[in-house]
This record gives C-alpha cells, sequence and structure tokens, in this order.
C-alpha cells in the first residue's frame, strides 16, 4: 500500500515512510552486494579450497576441488617471498610518499602566492600527467631509462658522462618511484590548492600586520590549516602505494631486477594467472585486504584528533 | 478452464509427435547429423592474417561456418581457455602450443580426437606426433606449426671481425669471447631471462629430459644433468662478460639487433618474420646455419615455440571441428596459406617440401637455400615431453634467472630453484610423483 490516505481519509504515513527510504536504498544495495559482497564473499570461499589430483592428473576427472581449511593461509603466510615482496614495497613506500606529498605541497604553497605568473598554465600542466594511465606512463619512462634508447642517456653519453644505469636491483626503486611521483603529484596538490584557497584571507592580513614573512605565513597559518588535507592525501597514496602493480609489471619484462613476484599484488596474479591457482591467490588477497584495512584504520586513528579535531568541537 | 487446458495438451502432444517424425526422417538420410544444418565454430588463434585460410574453408564447406578470433596469444590464451572451459562457454577449437597441452588436458579442456584424427598421423614426424598424444592413445590436438632451432649471425659482422660459424658450442663461446676483445661495444649474443621456451630448447638439444611419465606417476627432473650442462655453459659466458645478459624482445634488444651490437642469435625458424620486424635495417646482411652442437660429431637441435590445433570438450560439434583441424594443418592449400599468410613452418611434413616454401624468405634473400637447410634441420630435432604445470616451471625459469643474473650467482642455482618449484607445485596439487 503505498497511497498516502486510507479509505477513512487517515494519513497512513507510518507504513509509506517505512519503505521509502529502503526503496531509495535499493539501487545501492543491490549493486553493493552484486559487485562487491558477492565477489568478497566468493574470493573467501576460493580461499578455503583447492584442487586435488589424482595420479598423473590427465584425464577426465582427474581433478576434483576440494576443502583445504586454512592450508591456503598457512601457506601464504608462511612464503618468504611475499613477507619480501611486502618489505620492498614498504622501501619503496618510504621514498614515494614523503616525496610525492612534498612536491605536492611544495607546488600547492607556490601556485598559492600572490607573485605566482602563469599559474594556470603551471596547475594544468603539473596536473595532465595524472591523466596519463599508469601503464602508458611506465612503457614511456621505462624507454627513458633503457640506454640503447633513452635520449637522455644519450646525452649523458654525448656530455662525457657514464650512463646512469636505473635498472639494478637498488637504483629499481628510484626509476618507480619516479612514474609514481609524476603521475600522482598533480592531484595531491590539487587537492591541497584547493584547501589552501579555502583559507579565509583575513588571517593572512592579519599576520602581514604582525610582521610575518611569506614563509612564516606558510609555515605557521597554511601547513596547520590544510593538515586534514595532507592527511586525506597521505591515506590515499599508502593505499594506493600497498596495491602498486602496474608500474613494476610494466617495466619486469625490461630488466632482470624485477621478479614476478617483486610485490605482493603481483604474487597475487602470477599464483592466480600464470599459475592457474585460484585458491592460494584468493588466501593472499584475503590477508592483503585485512592488511590494507588495519593500517589505513590505524593511521586515521593515529592522527584523528590532530585532523578533525577541530570538526569535532 | 478445464477444457482449455486440455486442448492446449492435445496440441502439445501433436506437434511433439510431428517433431519426432521429421527428426526420425532427416536422422534417416544424414547418419545423425543433418547435412543441411549449419554448424557454427568459434576458432580462438592469434596466427596473423588466419582469417584469409580459414574463408577457403568456408568457401568450400557451406555447412561448417568457422570464425577465427584474436583472443589473446600463448599464456594469456591458454589462462583465457581454462577460464572459458570452467563457465562452460569455450571456443570449439583453439590455438595451443606445444608445451601448454598436458595443461589443457590436466584440466579436461580439450577433447580425444583420435577417431576424427587417424589418417592424419602419416602426414607428421613421430616425435612431433609424440607432443599431442602426451605418450597416451588419445590424440588431443592437431600440429600445426614447429620452431626447429638454429643459429642466425650477421655475415658482414663476421667476416669484419674475421669470425668462423661456429659448429660447436666451444667454438661458440670463443667466438663470443673474440668479438669482445676486437670490438668491446659488440655482442655476439645475449643470455635472456625473459624467455623460457628459448631456453627449454637448448635443453633439448643437450639431450635433457623435464618431465617423464612412467606408469601412473611422474618424474620430473628439470635439474638434470644435460640441463645443468646448458645453464652453467651460458653461466660462464654471463659471469666472464662475454656475452650480453639483457633480456630479449625489449626495446633495447631490437635496437641493438638492428645496430648491430648483437651479431648472432640462437633462435627458431621463424626468426626471419622477427628481425624484419626488429631490426629492418639488417635486411640481407644475416645468415643462418645449424645450431652449434655439444660435440663435433653430433647434429642435434631443439625446439622453440611451434603450436597445435585442439577441439575442446565443450564444444558441441566436435567432429566437425577435428574436421576442420586436420584440413587446417594438413592440406596443401590450407598449409600454403598459413606459410604465406601467416609466417608459420608447418609442421606437415609434406607442406615443409611444399611449394610455399621454395623461395627463401625476403629478409634471407641472399641465402636462396634457406628452406633447404631448415628442413635438414628439422628433421633433427629432438622430441621432449612437457608436464602439467609448464607455466609454473616457465615462471620459475624467469625469476630464478633473472635473480642469478643480477646478483651474480651460479645459474646451477636457478636450475635447482626451477626444479623446486615444479616438484612442491605437483605435490600440493597432489600429483603422483616418482
Amino acid at each position: 500500500m503505498t497511497t498516502a490516505v486510507d479509505r477513512v481519509g487517515r494519513p497512513v504515513r507510518r507504513t509509506t515512510s517505512r519503505a521509502v527510504p529502503y526503496a531509495f536504498l535499493a539501487p545501492a544495495i543491490v549493486l553493493f552486494t552484486v559487485f562487491l559482497l558477492l565477489p568478497i564473499g566468493y574470493a573467501a570461499y576460493l580461499s578455503f579450497r583447492r584442487v586435488q589430483v589424482k595420479g598423473l592428473g590427465l584425464g577426465p576427472g582427474s581433478r576434483i576441488e576440494v576443502f583445504a581449511g586454512l592450508a591456503n593461509y598457512r601457506a601464504a603466510l608462511g612464503d618468504g617471498e611475499l613477507w619480501r615482496g611486502a618489505l620492498r614495497v614498504l622501501g619503496y613506500g618510504a621514498i614515494l610518499l614523503p616525496t610525492m606529498l612534498g612536491l605536492a605541497l611544495l607546488f600547492a604553497l607556490l601556485l598559492d602566492l600572490h607573485r605566482s605568473r602563469l599559474r594556470r598554465f603551471s596547475r594544468i600542466s603539473i596536473f595532465l600527467p595524472y591523466a596519463v594511465p599508469s601503464v602508458i606512463a611506465s612503457l614511456l619512462w621505462g624507454f627513458l631509462y633503457l640506454p640503447a634508447v633513452s635520449p637522455g642517456q644519450y646525452l649523458l653519453r654525448a656530455a662525457g658522462f657514464s650512463e646512469i644505469d636505473l635498472m639494478t636491483s637498488r637504483t629499481i626503486y628510484v626509476a618507480l618511484v619516479n612514474i609514481a611521483v609524476w603521475g600522482g603529484v598533480g592531484f595531491n596538490m590539487l587537492v591541497i590548492y584547493t584547501a589552501l584557497r579555502a583559507i579565509p584571507h583575513e588571517l593572512y592580513e592579519s599576520a602581514r600586520l604582525d610582521g610575518c614573512s611569506e614563509f612564516q605565513v606558510a609555515w605557521r597559518i597554511k601547513i596547520p590549516l590544510v593538515m586534514p588535507a595532507l592527511i586525506l592525501t597521505t591515506v590515499f597514496s599508502a593505499i594506493a602505494t600497498l596495491q602498486v602493480f602496474s608500474e613494476p609489471t610494466t617495466l619486469r619484462p625490461l630488466t632482470n631486477s624485477l621478479s614476478t613476484t617483486w610485490t605482493p599484488l603481483m604474487k597475487v596474479y602470477r599464483d592466480a594467472f600464470v599459475r592457474n591457482d585460484l585458491y592460494s591467490a584468493a588466501a593472499t588477497t584475503m590477508v592483503l585486504a585485512v592488511f590494507t584495512l588495519i593500517v589505513s584504520l590505524g593511521f586515521l586513528r593515529l592522527v584523528q584528533s590532530r585532523a578533525f579535531g577541530q570538526e569535532n568541537q | 478452464m478445464r477444457r482449455g487446458f486440455k486442448r492446449f495438451t492435445t496440441t502439445a502432444t501433436v506437434l511433439l509427435a510431428g517433431a519426432v517424425l521429421v527428426a526420425g526422417c532427416s536422422s534417416g538420410d544424414g547418419g545423425g547429423n543433418n547435412p543441411n544444418q549449419k554448424v557454427e565454430l568459434t576458432f580462438w588463434t592469434w596466427v596473423p592474417n588466419i582469417d584469409k585460410v580459414v574463408e577457403k574453408w568456408n568457401a568450400t564447406h557451406p555447412n561448417i561456418h568457422v570464425t577465427a578470433s584474436n583472443q589473446a596469444q600463448g599464456d594469456e590464451l591458454v589462462t583465457k581457455l581454462l577460464t572459458a572451459a570452467k563457465a562452460g562457454n569455450p571456443p570449439d577449437l583453439a590455438q595451443v602450443e606445444y608445451q601448454a597441452l598436458p595443461t589443457l588436458v590436466s584440466n579436461d579442456v580439450l577433447a580425444d580426437i583420435k577417431n576424427e584424427t587417424t589418417a592424419a598421423k602419416a602426414d607428421f614426424a613421430d616425435g612431433v606426433w609424440a607432443t599431442v598424444t602426451l605418450g597416451t592413445d588419445a590424440v588431443y590436438a592437431v600440429p600445426q606449426d614447429v620452431g626447429p632451432m638454429m643459429l642466425y649471425y650477421r655475415q658482414d659482422e663476421f667476416t669484419r671481425l674475421g669470425l668462423t660459424v661456429p659448429k660447436t658450442w666451444d667454438e661458440f663461446a670463443a667466438a663470443a669471447a673474440t668479438v669482445r676483445t676486437k670490438s668491446p661495444k659488440q655482442f655476439l649474443t645475449t643470455f635472456s631471462s625473459a624467455d623460457p621456451g628459448w631456453f627449454v630448447g637448448l635443453v633439448q638439444q643437450a639431450g635433457g629430459s623435464w618431465w617423464g611419465v612412467n606408469g601412473d606417476t611422474w618424474k620430473v627432473s628439470v635439474n638434470d644433468a644435460a640441463t645443468k650442462k646448458v645453464a652453467d655453459y651460458w653461466g660462464k659466458l654471463v659471469a666472464d662478460g662475454v656475452v650480453d645478459d639483457q633480456p630479449m624482445y625489449t626495446p633495447e634488444w631490437n635496437k641493438a639487433l638492428n645496430d648491430g651490437t648483437l651479431i648472432a642469435w640462437p633462435s627458431a625458424v621463424w626468426g626471419p618474420g622477427v628481425l624484419a620486424g626488429n631490426a629492418a635495417d639488417t635486411k640481407g646482411k644475416w645468415a643462418m646455419a645449424p645450431l652449434p652442437q655439444w660435440s663435433a660429431s653430433e647434429n642435434k637441435t631443439g625446439s622453440w615455440g611451434g603450436s597445435t590445433t585442439g577441439v575442446t570438450k565443450g564444444s558441441k560439434n566436435k567432429a566437425a571441428a577435428a574436421q576442420f583441424a586436420v584440413w587446417l594443418n594438413t592440406d596443401p592449400e590450407a598449409t600454403a596459406g598459413l606459410v604465406r599468410e601467416g609466417g608459420i613452418y608447418p609442421a606437415s611434413k609434406a607442406a615443409q617440401a611444399g611449394p610455399a616454401l621454395q623461395k627463401a624468405p625476403d629478409f634471407f634473400s641472399n641465402q636462396a637455400d634457406f628452406y633447404v637447410v631448415a628442413k635438414g634441420i628439422a628433421d633433427t630435432a629432438a622430441g621432449f615431453t612437457f608436464g602439467p604445470n609448464v607455466n609454473v616451471t616457465y615462471s620459475a625459469y624467469k625469476d630464478s634467472f633473472a635473480k642469478a643474473i643480477a646478483e651474480k650467482t651460479a645459474f646451477a642455482g636457478a636450475v635447482e630453484a626451477m626444479q623446486t618449484a615444479t616438484v612442491s607445485d605437483m605435490q600440493a596439487k597432489g600429483f603422483k610423483l616418482g
């Protein structure tokens, strides 16, 4: 019954108001269930299964799926390669996050200066790489890294210097961080810049009246006030870092320094689609998802008082 | 209401009876298949321009229509096939590389087409046929092309550096060292950690055997003596710095082939096509010779690449699909089309001596007897048994050899890592290992 008035003329608001929110929610709930909950549930189910082969494993019926208990989880957690991959990602993130966010903040502050010229142009040119898909970006940079085809390396040789090999097992971090910084600075800069524009100008005026230099304004007023934006970009970038996949995957065929298990996600891909073992890949995915959730929530909790303190007061 | 229902059931019964009658008639003339009913087949393949060959089939076989579809290549297509078969909608036919056959058979993707291929068996060398039977009584695919390995070298650079074509691997190593002393910017060749198929070809030549079947148990010996010999040989060349250690099929490698930084390439019979694409400036400067041998008295080679046409278990028209697979790979017109349009080297013995292969490839117009030499080499290709988890072994090759090169450790360790990865994967899945 969705009519607003019953036979005697009494409004039936209660039933209507109870159903309406659900009707509005239904599309979201359906989409959430079909495209998020069900796949996650299926992945979780697969992570407790494994394949069981009989004899030679050739011919019909020689390969069946059986319940595996926690075996896949034990194997995932006990695999040194996963942990080494996680360490490599931490190292990568330790270089990437400060570099990318530091540059983003610096560019945002510079753009916010009254004296800056070509503000629109600079903003767009810094942001533009964000629009380049990371696979394309990695391919482009890959060409630039290879000594024989890179114009940069050619110039170095022409100037009498020796080439810089960016594809050794140590320098590969720089090569990967560079691609991510190039692609990510613009977006983060824009978020911080937008936050900067929202700061009331009276604050700067009174600061200048009190004799603040531009540097002091930036350090004592702007940065503290954009802290929520900085924390937001840090959380997003940290999550993206934990999921790094396309850059090392694209560069891998070019070098001996990147293995197929260089990051945990690459290992998941290899297990699922190269080794055709969806079960252990699903288990590793579950471990990674839980880990990412803990790290993100933990970080947010840690900085909550500082970042969103003002809102709660 | 009730009467209406009864009338409906009566009509249905009449219709049904009519259908049975019609079916009875047609099965009378058609022997189970209605000759006037058109069969639609899909074929997943990556051979360039193969649709032109398929068109010839469609033109002469009005009742069996084949549609070729380029879904993916090599390993990726295997993954796609496995997924499609699991989901219950695989294509009727698929291009399958030799090393992927056991994986697909083990996952119950391919149908046994023994009955449809009895006549075709004689068209192929025994070693090639053994790879599509997997040593069983069944036949899982029809061989299409083979990739016997041979040595490509820059004739002009060899003359300039005073090199003779190496007949043994010892001479090859000596030539590699000579290149470095006479011209430090050049390398004879490179060792690639990215191409397990290349390495396994070299291992085949040395007599290596990675998998074997004994009753109902598998024997895995990726770390056998022959494999270690090949690994140690290349490991020493890389460690001494006399061959390059960068992977093949990169922009860097293309340039090195094109500008003469690399002057030799142990590759397979399809090499001219690759060189024409990657090193266009060197046209007419290359020549082909048999692969160097492990001892001067030997005459053997291995295979790199090569593929088959398989019929899937999920196909609703297996007999028609098998008929097409046989035609595609044995009919003179079809194989000639595959050679001309697709640039493959056919597995069929008759096609190897066929009219399409009388003339040397354009890129090797300086070597008129290219395909005569190639056929001689192809006849010396060693057989090889692939196991049910080649994908695991191959991905272990990439990681462990890349690591050995990057960390400058012995290649023997990389071979052991491949063996460990292969065995532990098979054990985890429950294969019986002997």
